[in-house]
């Protein structure tokens, strides 16, 4: 047990690495595309059976690779949709890793977003780079607060974080309407809820406008590669990456290790928060330009098949957002293009994620893709 | 009805699982198939039931070949399998759970149960099995709820059993009571296939032993002429040594010090009664007693997982009552968990990152807030030969392995430490001979060194062949001391504490 040198040759076997084995590949891989085209195949299945002829079919799924990837505009469109999806899946990510179901991403994007607004139409005269870093960590200190909220009930009271989350979902919806009517935050000469504009010094810049000035992909996709590359780091590389994963795969393992359980489950929805709140900030300094009710458009829901659908790691994450936000910017093109509506978007995600969730399923339906498993050998 | 495997080759990929296994079984006998894990008992068992196909070989009922599509063709043919980990509905009745896919039905076909309950009662009389058929089996002890598992499979007319591990789960009386009904079965005419790596039990109750190993049959033998010595040998290929081999008894200063301990459950009842130890650096002191007395609790305690209710702990000097788990970690206490797959080990974590699991935060692995992961990977390789764990990489996910892989991976990291108290729950609890041999070893080991060790067992030969003094534990208390250290217990004197016959265990 004492210092040996680590050179003899069992201790160098052990240190190889295997290659990833056919299976992992298989389930990281396979099933997910597996499941995008069966979840197509049903998606046109659904549309015959609500009476669209077989023509319309063609020209919507044909839409729907135009919309998403078919230009330049339909690029920006696919990046801009996927990025706060990205930002909060990545949020949940690390909240599943850590053994927490949190549901309250839109909460969290509602309550980042609304303060990143304040903070963007306030303190006129600063400079671009200390504005606007300034809106987008006061949003994520806002989500990340509002985050922890959940994350100290359940450590102080044991409250389950999926009915807290999903509590405060609806109280920030009604915090939102309240600050939208304040004098200080309601935009001049309005009557109905809505914020005042953030200035430019706050805005995510566009990235294409001078190409065109409709396309509105923005710098808020550099911080989704950075936002990726830090959850990963922090997740597989650091300390409390070790102690939120050891927490979530196994408790008792975690306890038994000496790491408080309290603090993790606080740590990680205080980073989930901050996660969402950037995307919260993302859509209102880089999309929006304002706060109104309903800003947050769903994004915190979408976002959880997101981080369910990359399998709660950062690349995964990616990957599905940007599968995500091609959907939703093809599904727009479908239905002006075939007038098929954009809800089948909706059922055609949802039928991913059923997919996704029934490996098994997928198997069955592609047998020749996968070798057959030597399933139930435990020795 | 007789049943016999001729050949069996069973392949998975590249591992051979069983090679040309051959095995006989007649109406009316107890066969033990013994063999350490990995060996290929398992496999062969689900051959027979109808699991997996075999690659080679038949399988001949009362001179007949048969080939079985699934499970229920085997069961059909007679052949039913006790499992070692139980299939029941917790919040079902026996009854209920006995009848589960083969309910009798009435009129309209509604469920009959005064048919079910009559069917299990009727079984249970045959058999000695006395169970309620209305109660639940979240309420029934474990050993009950095994009774249950062999009625299933008796409802279903089994004429060959299956018992997979069957003792695993069971306290010493429980086993005898347990024998009498694999008695009672046999005499009525069933054939019965006992799986273990437990010696003493296979001597015990079997008829016949076949010892298998690496897959194939490494030995057959009468249970009348074998000695443990040679199935042992048979079951891993080499001499094996029962006897621990110890450097002489010099204790040094009390390292663990625990004074009028009381300890309470979820439910606030006692499980530590004013429990006073002591535990010096150099000797080995084990705590002896039957599962549920308490022992769980103290040892919980001690290692800071549970606050006791009342008393101190004092560890080196200094009072670690309400010191946090890590704080007693870095102070040097390691600690073997009881339950090793629950406590001891993540499952879904590489074998390398299990190795850190306790110090993952320590400077040799850590800068920052970094985990240094090639420092990590060096370290965990060298434990893991130098601890005989067996994987093919510390890239491997802990499932992978075998449980005594597991465990050997847990004694690696907590002795691996820097640690001057070792205490270990149940330090061997289901591991085959080969790997019992090399943990004790190592505890030894560490003893001989000059730590101090606080061994935990319900296994009396382990606790006697260890410990340097015992402790046992009777509902909270400690009943009873005896030194080993000045020559061999009294085994009787012990095994009359841990039943709480308190007046004749002294030393």
């Amino acid at each position: 047990m004492t210092d040996q040198t680590a050179s003899d040759p069992l201790t160098q076997k052990l240190l190889e690495r295997a290659a990833p084995s056919r299976a992992e590949f298989e389930d990281l891989v396979i099933v997910p595309i597996f499941a995008v085209i069966v979840a197509l195949a049903v998606g046109a299945l659904v549309m015959l059976a609500t009476a669209v002829d077989l023509p319309t079919i063609g020209q919507s799924y044909v839409a729907l690779v135009r919309g998403s990837v078919g230009s330049l505009n339909a690029l920006s469109e696919t990046l801009t949709a996927a990025a706060p999806l990205v930002l909060a899946g990545l949020g949940l990510a690390l909240g599943f890793r850590a053994g927490l179901f949190n549901i309250g991403a839109e909460g969290q994007i509602v309550i980042g977003g609304l303060v990143a607004v304040i903070v963007g139409f306030s303190f006129a005269g600063l400079p671009w780079a200390i504005h606007l870093p300034l809106a987008l960590f006061a949003g994520a200190l806002a989500g990340a607060l509002y985050a922890s909220i959940a994350g100290w009930l359940r450590a102080a009271t044991g409250a389950h974080e999926v009915i807290t989350t999903i509590m405060l979902n609806l109280i920030s919806y009604r915090i939102l309407d309240y600050v939208l009517r304040q004098p200080f935050v309601q935009r001049e000469g309005r009557a109905d809820p809505i914020s005042r504009s953030v200035l430019d010094s706050a805005q995510l810049p566009g990235l294409l406008t001078w190409i065109d000035p409709n396309l509105r992909v923005h710098a808020g996709v550099f911080l989704v590669v950075l936002a990726v590359i830090v959850v990963y780091w922090l997740l597989f590389r650091t300390k409390v990456g070790f102690e939120f994963r050891a927490s979530g795969k196994n408790p008792d393992a975690a306890r038994y290790a000496g790491i408080r359980a309290s603090f993790i489950i606080v740590a990680a929805m205080a980073c989930a928060g901050a996660l969402a709140g950037l995307a919260g900030a993302n859509q209102v300094l880089g999309v929006l330009d304002r706060a109104s009710p309903g800003f947050s458009a769903g994004i915190g829901f979408d976002a959880i098949s997101v981080a369910l659908l990359g399998r709660s790691h950062p690349v995964g994450v990616l990957f599905a957002g940007l599968l995500f936000g091609a959907l939703e910017a093809g599904g727009r093109q479908m239905q002006v293009d075939a007038g098929v509506s954009v809800d089948l978007i909706g059922i055609i995600q949802a039928l991913i994620i059923v997919f996704i969730a029934a490996p098994l399923l997928v198997r069955a339906i592609f047998p020749w893709g996968f070798r057959k498993s030597e399933a139930g050998r435990n020795e | 009805m007789d049943i016999e495997l001729r050949g069996i080759t069973k392949r998975f990929g590249p591992v051979v699982a069983n090679a040309g296994v051959d095995l006989h079984v007649r109406a009316g006998e107890v066969l033990g198939l013994l063999g350490e894990n990995g060996a290929g008992k398992s496999t062969l068992m689900n051959v027979l039931c109808g699991l997996y196909a075999p690659d080679e070989g038949e399988i001949v009922i009362d001179g007949r070949p048969v080939t079985f599509d699934g499970p229920s063709d085997a069961i059909a043919a007679g052949i039913g399998m006790v499992h070692q980990h139980f299939m029941l509905v917790p919040v079902f009745t026996v009854a209920e759970n006995v009848i589960l896919g083969i309910e009798p039905t009435g009129q309209l076909d509604f469920l009959d149960r005064a048919a079910a309950r009559r069917q299990v009662r009727e079984i249970g009389d045959q058999y000695g099995l006395r169970v309620d058929p209305d109660a639940l089996i979240e309420e029934l002890p474990v050993g009950v709820q095994q009774r249950v598992e062999i009625i299933k499979v008796l409802f279903r007319s089994a004429d060959v059993l299956i018992l997979d591990e069957p003792t695993a789960v069971l306290t010493p009386q429980e086993v005898e009571e347990f024998f009498g009904i694999v008695r009672a079965l046999r005499d009525a005419g069933k054939a019965i296939i006992f799986i273990t790596h437990k010696l003493d039990e296979i001597l015990e109750i079997s008829d016949r032993i076949t010892v298998l190993r690496g897959g194939r049959v490494a030995g057959q033998g009468d249970p009348e002429t074998l000695t443990t010595r040679q199935l042992a040998e048979m079951m891993v290929g080499r001499p094996v040594s029962f006897d621990v081999e110890k450097a002489a008894y010099a204790p040094g200063d009390v390292l663990l010090e625990v004074r009028e301990l009381t300890v309470l459950r979820n439910n606030d009842e006692i499980a530590v009664d004013d429990v006073s130890l002591a535990v010096r650096s150099g000797e080995i002191v084990g705590i002896a007693g039957v599962q549920g007395n308490g022992q769980t609790a103290l040892i919980e305690a001690i290692t800071g997982l549970r606050h006791p209710a009342g008393g101190s702990i004092i560890y080196d000097g200094r009072d670690i009552t309400h010191s946090s788990v890590r704080a007693r970690h870095a102070m040097g206490i390691a600690h073997i968990p009881e339950d090793r797959q629950r406590t001891g080990i993540i499952g879904d974590f590489t074998i390398a990152e299990n190795m850190v699991l306790n110090s993952y935060y320590d400077d040799r692995y850590a800068s920052g807030p970094s985990i240094r992961w090639p420092e990590v990977m060096q370290h965990a390789a060298r434990y893991a030969a130098d601890f005989d764990v067996r994987t093919p990489s510390v890239h491997a996910k802990a499932f992978q392995l075998s449980g005594g892989n597991q465990q050997k991976l847990v004694v690696a990291r907590e002795l691996t430490r820097d640690t001057k108290l070792l205490i270990a729950a149940q330090p061997t609890r289901g591991l085959d001979v080969g790997s019992v041999e090399y943990i004790h070893k190592r505890i030894v080991e560490a003893r001989d060194e000059g730590d101090g060790v606080l061994i935990m067992s319900s296994e009396l030969d382990e606790i006697v062949a260890l410990s340097d003094r015992i402790v046992v534990m009777f509902k909270g208390r400690i009943v009873a001391e005896f030194d080993a250290f000045r020559g061999p217990v009294d085994r009787n004197a012990v095994g009359l504490a841990m039943a709480g016959s308190v007046s004749e265990a002294a030393a």
